[in-house]
């Protein structure tokens, strides 16, 4: 900073640190909670320091599931919400790509017609319009389903308008170089434009996988059956349990295991991450 | 912006659109027409009968005291979740702008709760705040206060709130921390020289400067506080106790999978359909403004 004064950089690192401790104190507790027997958590304060059951509560939780709700195995949930999150990213991604193109490198009459139809999409989450929506995908026999779990939240424009504003920015005078070189479209589109957009691509992939990986609301309307139950969502039926006690080391463990994947592509990515972040939100 | 040069092709661009055209039309276009045609609609619950109502539903709406309660509850809970992680992100932000050692170790720190899920969010306070075993839940006792958000509707809200701002602070962060870091050092430097303190330039230089960032954030933190916050509430209070944390959101859900009552939930759709296209428009005007292509 500008002037020397000690105690300012120690009042800031005091406050990040506090800040710190705040932001990360639930997960504490979780942890705690999660390797402690669960009758150790059935009546009194939940325990500060870690317990001795730490292996046996998550293989439990991953391998035979949570016996008293007659919930699935961890493992399965975890499958499923990798396959929605990933198929939503992916799946994304690749359309936006080719109808970002096409709006951009094209003229074709209905082009704005078609950009604004695409455009409204911004506007609307799922959840406004969630009982249309169910309704849609019950009657195209999609409930229980993988492609029910991925493709209508691929429908929206944030991916679209991110690959457009970058186009864009790439010259014109590549476009004029490819075609002297006698290069069509398709050949244009896969030699030059995808490898300069690799990492908005791979920056996108982190932001979308982490929102299809805790989707919540969507899997938890269109999924009855327990093969199809992602983990986000999983924990709230392991949580509601009638007539027994939550089994709360479990419940923990899960919790626990839901976030470690989102969590670590946040900070292996972290530069893919923010650079994601900050231009698809501006 | 305009491409000079384009391509030339029949019928390529439409096949380029196929997809994305297909899944908006499916899947939002139609969806969307149908939630303002069953806005106008009254349906029996056995869905034997329909008929149309014109606008009566909305009118309903506006007299049913249940639902300007929600209104007022969404209110509420948005305007303190906003402002409570908007504040902490600001002050940590200010913070880690100022420290030039680890300023990165902070940062991977403090993001992080941006991958957790809203609803898991939800689950680990509501384990903290639990009346039986909560660790909070045994401090407040010490200090004399009973919590139980099973039973008190302003402990159930702060509850959620709490969630809620929990799991916006590293976005928040993020962007007030890019938004620092792009204000000219020279600035801050010359009114240091003019001898103006830490917290003098901070109110008349760095604030301002950094107004647009804060004003992009307090539309996305309205939006994530009205949409995306349904799986802090689901999973912990259902709404509950009472109407007390039933916001706009968890109401069209509500009603409509729980209550059946189509009609009404549809025309609650538009509403909010109304409400976030006001809050998009008002936010593409100001990015217009300021981005440059």
């Amino acid at each position: 900073m500008i002037e020397n004064r000690p105690w300012l950089i120690w009042l800031s690192h005091g406050v990040l640190l506090l800040g710190i401790l705040i932001v990360a104190f639930p997960i504490w507790i979780a942890f705690v909670a999660s390797t402690h027997h669960a009758s150790d958590l059935v009546s009194g304060v939940t325990p500060l320091l870690p317990g001795g059951y730490l292996f046996e509560n998550y293989a439990q939780a991953l391998g035979s599931g949570h016996q008293a709700s007659g919930a699935v195995p961890v493992s399965l949930m975890m499958w499923n919400s990798l396959v929605m999150a990933l198929a939503i990213a992916i799946g994304k991604i690749a359309i936006s790509l080719l109808s970002a193109y096409a709006v951009v490198y094209f003229r074709f009459p209905f082009r704005m017609l078609c950009f604004w139809t695409i455009f409204v999409t911004l506007m609307l989450p799922v959840e406004v319009r969630i009982l249309p929506t169910f309704e849609v995908v019950a009657d195209l026999g999609l409930l229980n389903s993988y492609a029910g779990l991925s493709v209508p939240l691929i429908a929206s424009a944030t991916a679209t308008f991110l690959f457009r504003q970058f186009f864009l920015t790439v010259p014109d005078e590549l476009v004029e170089a490819a075609r002297i070189d006698g290069a069509g479209p398709f050949r244009f589109f896969k030699d030059v434009l995808l490898p300069l957009s690799r990492t908005n691509i791979a920056a996108l992939f982190v932001i979308l996988f982490i929102y299809g990986w805790n989707q919540y609301l969507w899997p938890l309307l269109i999924t009855t059956d327990e093969s199809f139950y992602t983990i986000v969502m999983g924990i709230q039926r392991m949580v509601t349990v009638a007539d027994a006690e939550p089994q709360w080391p479990l419940i923990m463990a899960t919790t626990m295991l839901a976030m470690v994947p989102p969590v670590f592509v946040v900070i292996a990515m972290q530069r893919l991450f923010v650079k994601g972040l900050v231009e698809t939100e501006k | 912006m305009e491409k000079r040069v384009v391509f030339r092709h029949a019928w390529l661009p439409y096949l380029l659109l196929l997809p994305q055209l297909a899944i908006t039309l499916v899947f939002f276009i139609w969806p969307a027409s149908q939630a303002l045609y069953q806005s106008v609609l009254r349906q029996d619950p056995f869905g034997l009968r329909t008929s149309f109502v014109g606008l009566e539903n909305f009118a309903r709406l506006f007299r049913d005291p249940l639902y300007l309660d929600s209104f007022q509850v969404t209110i509420v809970f948005s305007l303190a979740v906003t402002a409570l992680s908007m504040g902490l992100a600001l002050l940590l932000a200010v913070m880690a702008d100022r420290v030039i050692k680890g300023a990165t170790g902070y940062k991977t720190l403090l993001i992080w709760p941006y991958a957790v899920a809203p609803a898991v969010a939800g689950v680990l306070w509501w384990f903290i705040f639990n009346p039986t075993i909560g660790i909070l839940t045994y401090g407040l006792a010490i200090l004399g206060y009973d919590w139980n958000h099973a039973l008190d509707g302003g402990d159930a809200l702060t509850l959620v709130i709490i969630a809620s701002a929990w799991k916006q602070i590293s976005y928040n962060f993020l962007f007030f921390l890019a938004g620092l870091q792009a204000i000219p050092k020279s600035l801050i430097e010359a009114a240091a020289i003019d001898g103006a303190g830490p917290a003098r330039r901070f109110w008349t230089i760095v604030f301002p400067l950094l107004s647009p960032t804060t004003f992009f954030l307090l539309v996305v933190n309205v939006v994530y506080a009205f949409f995306d916050t349904f799986g802090v509430i689901h999973a912990t209070t259902s709404g509950g106790p009472g109407q007390a944390t039933t916001i706009l959101v968890y109401k069209v859900f509500s009603d409509g999978f729980i209550g059946l009552n189509l009609g009404s939930s549809a025309a609650q759709s538009v509403v909010l359909m109304f409400i976030v296209i006001a809050l998009t428009v008002v936010q593409f005007r100001y990015v217009e403004r300021r981005v440059q292509y």
